[in-house]
Parts: structure tokens; sequence; C-alpha cells
């Protein structure tokens, strides 16, 4: 029976506790008697016969009719599936998002379907490469519907093939791809990590155009997005659940299937990261030291490509299937269930290690814009009620922030690193005076098109993602962070834990109180 | 001149009378020799084997060969040992160079084989793969994972694995083979089988009794089937292709070539299915498999929806034509190109 989370608090013999530095992690040791560890519940049992669960799923769906029933001879299908941003890190094979697909096309096959296409639904996301989707969707179905051309990647510049849906009471357009739109059915199969995934933020961003994306992707409703992983207090979600609504009165059927996963993200010999530090054996903590030492002293390319090899032996925890709305509440209460820990009121220092990856660099560099966007976007929000930290407290997080991008995947980030950042750090600000500029760049287009680059506007979406976070702390220190880079960033470099604390001492007073959000794994702080 | 006759037919008389001494020596060596080699020879029985009356038959005393071979040995932990070696050198050695595998489908088994890890035992299964060639066992040995490997049994023909003592022993130590007999499997066979699988070891078994004779594949018989609704254990079909062009049967030597092996999902019989039903079912699932193998996993699938998976057997010609159109079972390529076997008159 895997154990619940809970809120650890420091004394004087708490060990030193464990923080993420990107592609490595170092032992701290927190204030005792005013330090508090956030600890994530043990990863729950997953199912057996997964692909049982999920035939029965698409056989036994919410507030729709059974998946055969939908299919019928002369059709047009179109699978869409969530990219390489789920999960993280990325699902030990078969990936879930394959056994989807292969169910529903057995069906389809079935039920005589001929036309289908596969859609990757990754907005403005860098498209995905052709061992990634073997990766994702397995050799099977890449070997059998890329050479027709039927499995491709969404491009959300590719005006001939975009299509408005329709416009929401608040004057939202939705205009999304247009051979999803003009399909009899949409499949949608999704892997949800964290609250924030799935319900009608798949489609109605997976499949979006930049125009549409541009409605919700702002500071403004960033700022009102409090917070990313509670649905009903989130500007952002509020908005893609009217575009929802034009989906399902004016475009085609969406059949969702919503998969949940446990937090067993660390295979051996990682599995140290995930265990409560006075529980370390001998051999954790000899592996701690064995990696930790050797990671210090190897080239960050060779670092890199060590984590990013990693396969998580995630387990499936739950599968539904059938109306968007209806499946992804039980899908959240069952993400819930996984992630969330009750917290009593808030500190006024937050502490968090930042991991070597984010939604947006699979395969890729963390470059300083994404610290920013995973500390303050996706750690900070990891909240339900109240944030952890109170307002205008500090928020403390480790990291190298190196100066690197990578050029292919992140070209818009240097330019938005060095031109825009030097400008401002304020979403507003940035928003109103460059966002235009780069989402309407015709290099970035051909780059985000044809290469594997992000889209243009994205350093700017990736900075709205921690903009409520920046707008609530009074100030943002990194510890072991490249100083340059963290100054560009607008915030505060420290060397040490001791001085980040000392540092902070000018915002919260001497004696602050902290909270450490312990990761890996994934954990939502219900705060009361 | 009589002098001179004497002095030449000297010699000769000398020489008979050498050559006779020496005949007579070797032929009282000869006899000692064989005196000391049966020292019974001349007593005659009961001191030798007795002879039999032509009007008897006498009955033949039950062989230690074939089916009867008992391969106990191969289980201890010395012969575990030899095999662990002789898979892990010699037979990937010879697998990779001969018939450079391409594995498909393993991800359809990692259900059952991450079951496996969280026990530290694997779960076992039944393999149920096509047969063209002798190299199918040591691709099939090699191409599974390594939670299967370690506890494997090979049914194998009992009438041309175990027939004699050498060929018995190279089996059994280096396949783990279990002798089989083709034609009627008797009770004591399939307890023994059932006995190894509640023991935890999987089994390689060739539902087509044999290699097939001409490059097609051949009627399932029901061992698979029937061992699978014995124990319990899912059967996985395994499609191989291309074994029959490196070492089908009747070639001389090998030739090097390129192989595909496809797994297929477990298959366990259903409540009301008997085996009959389910060999049925196991040799669909085959022809699906081998579809998939050789076009893709949509064309496969509407196919064996349709019913119209192309049919392991081949088609219903004269063995000229049959052979003529194994050249189109061919893989497309990456560009959807179908790169033609080279076709082939048969061998006359």
């Amino acid at each position: 029976m895997p154990r619940p989370g809970f809120v650890l608090d420091v004394d004087r013999s708490t060990p030193p506790t464990l923080f993420w530095r990107g592609e490595g992690f170092s032992l701290e040791r927190l204030p005792a008697d005013r330090s508090r560890i956030i600890y994530p519940p043990e990863p729950l049992k997953g199912l057996d016969h997964l692909d049982h669960h999920i035939r029965n799923a698409l056989l036994n769906p919410i507030d729709m009719e059974p998946l055969p029933a939908l299919l019928k001879p002369g059709m047009r299908l179109t699978i869409a599936f969530d990219d390489v941003s789920l999960s993280l890190p990325k699902m030990r094979r078969p990936d879930n998002r394959q056994r989807i697909v292969e169910a529903v096309l057995d069906m389809a096959a079935e039920a005589g379907v001929d036309d289908v296409h596969i859609i990757a639904a990754l907005g403005l996301h860098r498209r995905m490469h052709e061992y990634e989707m073997r990766h994702v969707l397995g050799d099977r179905v890449v070997d059998a519907f890329m050479p027709r051309g039927q499995l491709y990647n969404h491009d959300a510049e590719d005006h001939e093939n975009l299509t408005v849906v329709g416009e929401t009471d608040h004057g939202e357009v939705l205009e999304i791809n247009k051979r999803a739109a003009e399909s009899d059915l949409i499949v949608y199969a999704n892997v949800n990590q964290v609250a924030m995934d799935g319900g009608w933020k798949s489609l109605v961003t997976g499949l979006a155009s930049y125009r549409c994306l541009s409605h919700h992707h702002n500071p403004e409703s960033l700022r009102n997005t409090k917070s990313l992983m509670d649905r009903h207090h989130s500007a952002l979600h509020h908005s893609i659940w009217r575009m929802g609504k034009v989906l399902r009165d004016s475009g085609p059927a969406v059949f969702q299937v919503e998969t949940t996963i446990n937090t067993e993200a660390f295979p051996s010999p990682f599995e140290f990261l995930a265990k409560r530090e006075w529980e370390w054996t001998a051999k954790d903590r000899a592996l701690f030291l064995g990696t930790s030492k050797a990671l210090n002293k190897m080239p960050n390319t060779t670092k890199r490509k060590l984590f990013h090899n990693i396969e998580a032996p995630y387990r499936t925890t739950s599968v539904q299937a059938g109306y968007t709305e209806s499946v992804h509440e039980i899908t959240l209460q069952n993400v819930h269930e996984q992630h969330l820990v009750e917290v009593e009121g808030q500190t006024d220092i937050l502490t968090m290690g930042i991991p070597f990856i984010s939604p947006y660099n699979p395969e890729s560099i963390m470059n300083p814009i994404l610290v920013m966007c995973m500390g303050l976007g996706y750690l900070f929000n990891m909240y339900r009620g109240k944030p952890l930290v109170r307002a205008g407290g500090v928020v403390i997080m480790t990291h190298p922030t190196y100066e690197d991008f990578h050029p292919v995947h992140h070209p818009s980030y240097i330019d938005f690193f060095d031109e825009v950042l030097a400008d401002t750090t304020d979403p507003a600000e940035m928003s109103t005076k460059w966002e235009k500029k780069y989402a309407e760049d015709d290099w970035y287009r051909h780059l985000y098109r044809t290469s594997y680059a992000y889209h243009g506007v994205h350093p700017f979406y990736a900075w709205y993602w921690g903009a409520h976070g920046q707008q609530h702390a009074g100030r943002v220190i990194i510890v072991g962070g490249h100083a340059p880079a963290v100054r560009r960033l607008g915030f505060t470099p420290a060397s040490t834990m001791s001085d980040a604390l000392e540092i902070a001492s000018d915002v919260v007073g001497r004696n602050p109180t902290i909270s450490h959000l312990h990761v890996p794994g994934v954990l939502v702080a219900d705060v009361k | 001149m009589l002098a001179y006759i004497r002095r030449v037919q000297r010699p000769n008389s000398v020489g008979r009378r050498s050559i006779r001494v020496a005949q007579r020596a070797s032929g009282i060596t000869e006899s000692a020799l064989r005196r000391a080699a049966m020292p019974l020879a001349r007593r005659g029985f009961p001191y030798r084997k007795p002879t039999v009356p032509r009007s008897v038959e006498v009955p033949k005393k039950p062989s230690k060969l074939g089916g009867a071979y008992d391969t106990e040995w191969a289980r201890t932990p010395i012969a575990r040992a030899m095999r662990g070696v002789i898979v892990e050198g010699p037979m990937r050695l010879a697998v990779r160079t001969l018939t450079s595998p391409t594995v498909h489908g393993l991800d359809r088994l990692s259900d059952l084989e991450r079951a496996a890890n969280d026990n530290e035992s694997p779960a076992p299964v039944i393999f149920a793969p096509n047969h063209h060639s002798h190299f199918d066992t040591g691709l099939v040995i090699r191409s599974i994972p390594a939670a299967w490997r370690r506890e494997l049994v090979v049914a194998a023909a009992a009438d041309y694995f175990f027939d004699a003592q050498w060929k018995a022993v190279i089996s059994a130590l280096s396949l783990h083979a279990l002798p089989i007999d083709r034609e009627m499997t008797g009770r004591s066979t399939s307890d023994r089988l059932r006995d190894l699988i509640a023991d935890g070891n999987s089994l390689i078994i060739y539902p087509e009794g044999g290699r097939s004779p001409d490059g097609w594949g051949q009627e399932f018989k029901g061992g698979a089937a029937y061992l699978a609704a014995r124990t319990g254990v899912a059967v996985i079909p395994v499609f191989i292709d291309g074994t029959s062009e490196i070492f089908g049967k009747g070639a001389k030597r090998p030739k090097p070539g390129r192989t595909t092996v496809t797994f297929g999902a477990p298959m366990w019989p259903g409540d009301n299915e008997n085996t009959r039903r389910f060999n049925a079912r196991i040799q669909s699932t085959m022809e699906r498999l081998g579809d998939e193998a050789l076009t893709d996993y949509w064309t496969a699938s509407r196919r064996a929806a349709g019913g119209n998976s192309p049919s392991l057997t081949g088609p219903e010609y004269s063995s000229w034509r049959r052979q003529w159109q194994l050249g189109d079972r061919r893989r497309r390529s990456p560009s959807g190109r179908r790169r033609p076997r080279r076709r082939t008159w048969p061998a006359l």
C-alpha cells in the first residue's frame, strides 16, 4: 500500500535534503524548526492488463456511445495524440498512446473505416522526429501510416490547412487543423501527467493556430491562472473550456481517451531520487555519491545524453474514454489521488530544485528561459488554494542556469534572451512591444514548419507561464546559477543555499519560514 | 654351370623358409591376440550370447532414444551453465552472422515481461513460431527477451533430433530440447511438458510440426493450443520471415541473409473455446501477423477484419506456381516499394 504524501517539519536530526540542480543534484541542509519539506505520495499501484482496460474503456465510454458504434465505413476518422512534451521523462515503450491508437485502429479496421489520419497535436511546439513518433506510437503504426502520408505533425502555420470552427461569447476565435475540423470523428489519445493536461486543452491547444492560442496564452490570462493545476481557478482553462464548447457545438464529434500515470519516474540506478532521505540504504548513499561525483566531472553534453535517455517505468493508474468534459473530471480525481498533499498555510520562502527537463526541452537543453518557466511556471504552480509562499515572499531555486541554447530546437529563445530580456522582463511589456515581431518572423516560421524548432513566439509563452509566480514573489534567487544569465532573467544569483537565505533576509527578515517542494516525484500542495 | 645354378637358387630356398616361418609366427600372434580380446570366444554359451533359433522372433528392448530420451541431465546446474555459454557465445554469433535479424513486436510482451521483472520469476509462456529452417530455433531463442530465455524448453522432433545418441546430447544440451513425437504425442510427453511449464519453464513449440517443405506454411497441429488450455499459460505467436532462403529444408549449406521476427500479442483460450477453435484462432492470428510482417499493421488489420488475410499455406496451385508466387511475399521498403524476391525455379 503506497504511503500518502506528508509534510515534514525539519529539526536538528533531519538529514540534508535532495535538491535537483539541472543535470545533477545536491544535498542541502534547511534551517531547523522553521522549515518544512513537502514529500509527494508514493507511486500508486498500476493497472494490470492495460490493453484490456483500454479496450473496455472504448467499449464502455462515459456519456457517449461505444466507439464501434461511432465508426462507419466511408467516414473520416482523425486520431490526435499528445506530443513529446508528455510524459517527462519519456515513458518506457509501449507508450500509452500506442496502446490507445492500436486499439482504436483495430476497431476502425473491423468497422471498415479507410480514411484515417493520425496527427501529433503539438500546437506551437517543435515537430516530432520520426524516432520520437516510433517511441510514442510504436513501429507498427508508424510503418503503416507514415509512408502513406497519413501520420504527420500538426502545422499551426499552414493556413491552407487551418479552419475557423467558431467564436466564443468572449470573442475568442477557435481556429484548428482543417483535417480534424472536417472529420466525422476525432479520437484523442492522451497521457495525463499533471492536472493541467487533458480535457479540452488537448485539442484546443494541440491542433490550434497561433491566432487561436494567443487568446489564452497571454500575460493577463496567465497572471489570473491560480493555479495551472486548478482548472476551476485558471483563466487559461476558462478560455480553453469556452473554446471547447464551441468545438462541441460546431465541430466534429470528439471521443477523448485519457490515461493517468503514477510517479514512478526513475528506473534503477536513480531510484533513490524518489526516496525519503532518512530511508536511504547504504546502496542508495553509495549510488548518490557515485552518480553525483561522476556527474560533476562529466561535460554537460554527456550528462544531458545520460538523463534524456532515461525511460520512466511509469504504471498507468486509470483509463477513461468518452465525452471530453465528463472524462476529464474523472481523470482529475485520479490525478489528484496521486498528487495531492494537504499543507497548512503559507511560508515566507519557497525552495525548489530545478530538474534537467521541462515540457519544452525533451532531448534538448534546459536554457535559462526554461529554468524560469519550470520554476515559476510549473513548480510554483503546484498548488491548489493558495501558493505555498506568501505574496511578496522569496522563491529560491537551484540550477546551474548556463547560457546554453539548442540551436535547432530553440532558435527564437536565443534572440529572446539577447534582445527581449535585455530590454524587459515584464510579460505585459514584452507582449505589447516584442511578441508580434517574433510570432510573425518568416525565418522562425520557416524553421518551425520545416525543421524542428519551437515556434518564434514560444519563448514568450514560456515566459508568460511564470507570470503569476513572478508577480507573486518579492524576489527570486537562483543558487549555483551562472550569474550573468541569472541577472538577465531579473533574478538574484547566490553561490550557496546559506548565501541565498542571507540574501532573502532583506525581503523576509532574519527568521523566515521555509517550504521545500521535494521533487521528484510530482505533487500538488493543497494549501489551506 | 651347376655351381652357378646352386649359387643362384640357394638364397631362394632360404627365403621361402623364412616366409613360412614368418607366416606361422603371425598366425600364432593373431590367434593369441584374438583370444586375449575375446577370452570366452572358445567357450560359447552360456559364456557367450546365445544364438537365436530361426523360428523365434525376439522382442526388441525399448529404445532409450527418440521419444524415450531422458533429458533430466540437461537441467542440472552444470548443463544449464554450459547452455548459457553456448547461447550467449556461438549461438549468438551464428544467429547474428547468418540471419541478421530485425525483431518487431516485443512491446506486445512488455506487460508479461514487466510482471516477470516485478516478481523476479518470468511468467511461463508458449512461443509458437512458424517453421522454415533449423535456424528458426536459434533465431527465436536469441530474439525473445532474456527474462524467458533463461528458462526455456524447446519441443523438438523425436524422430529427427533424438534418433542418435550424439544428436540427442547436442540438442538437449545446447537447446534444452525435449523430444516430441510428431505424429502422436503421448500422455507422458504432454505431462512432462506440463510439469516443466508448472516449474516456470517457457516453451518453444512449432505448431506446424516440422519445417516447411516449399517455403509456404503448413496447417497448425493442436499441440500449442492443447498445452495452453491444459496449463493456462499464454501462447505468443511468432512470425519468422527469411530463414527459408537462408537454410530451408533440403538446402546443402547456409546462405547468409536477413530475417525478420515479429512477435504477436499473448493469447489465452477463451472460456468456452475448445482446443480446436483456439488452434484455429492461433493460426488466423499468425496469418495476420505474417501479413503485418510483410506489409504493415494497418493493411493487415483491415484485411484481418475483412477475413482476407493471406493464407499461410499459400495458394492451391501446382507446386511450381506455389514456388513462383513466393517471390511476391516480400516486405515493402520504407518508401513503399516492394523489393521483389528473386524468383526461383523448383529444384528438380
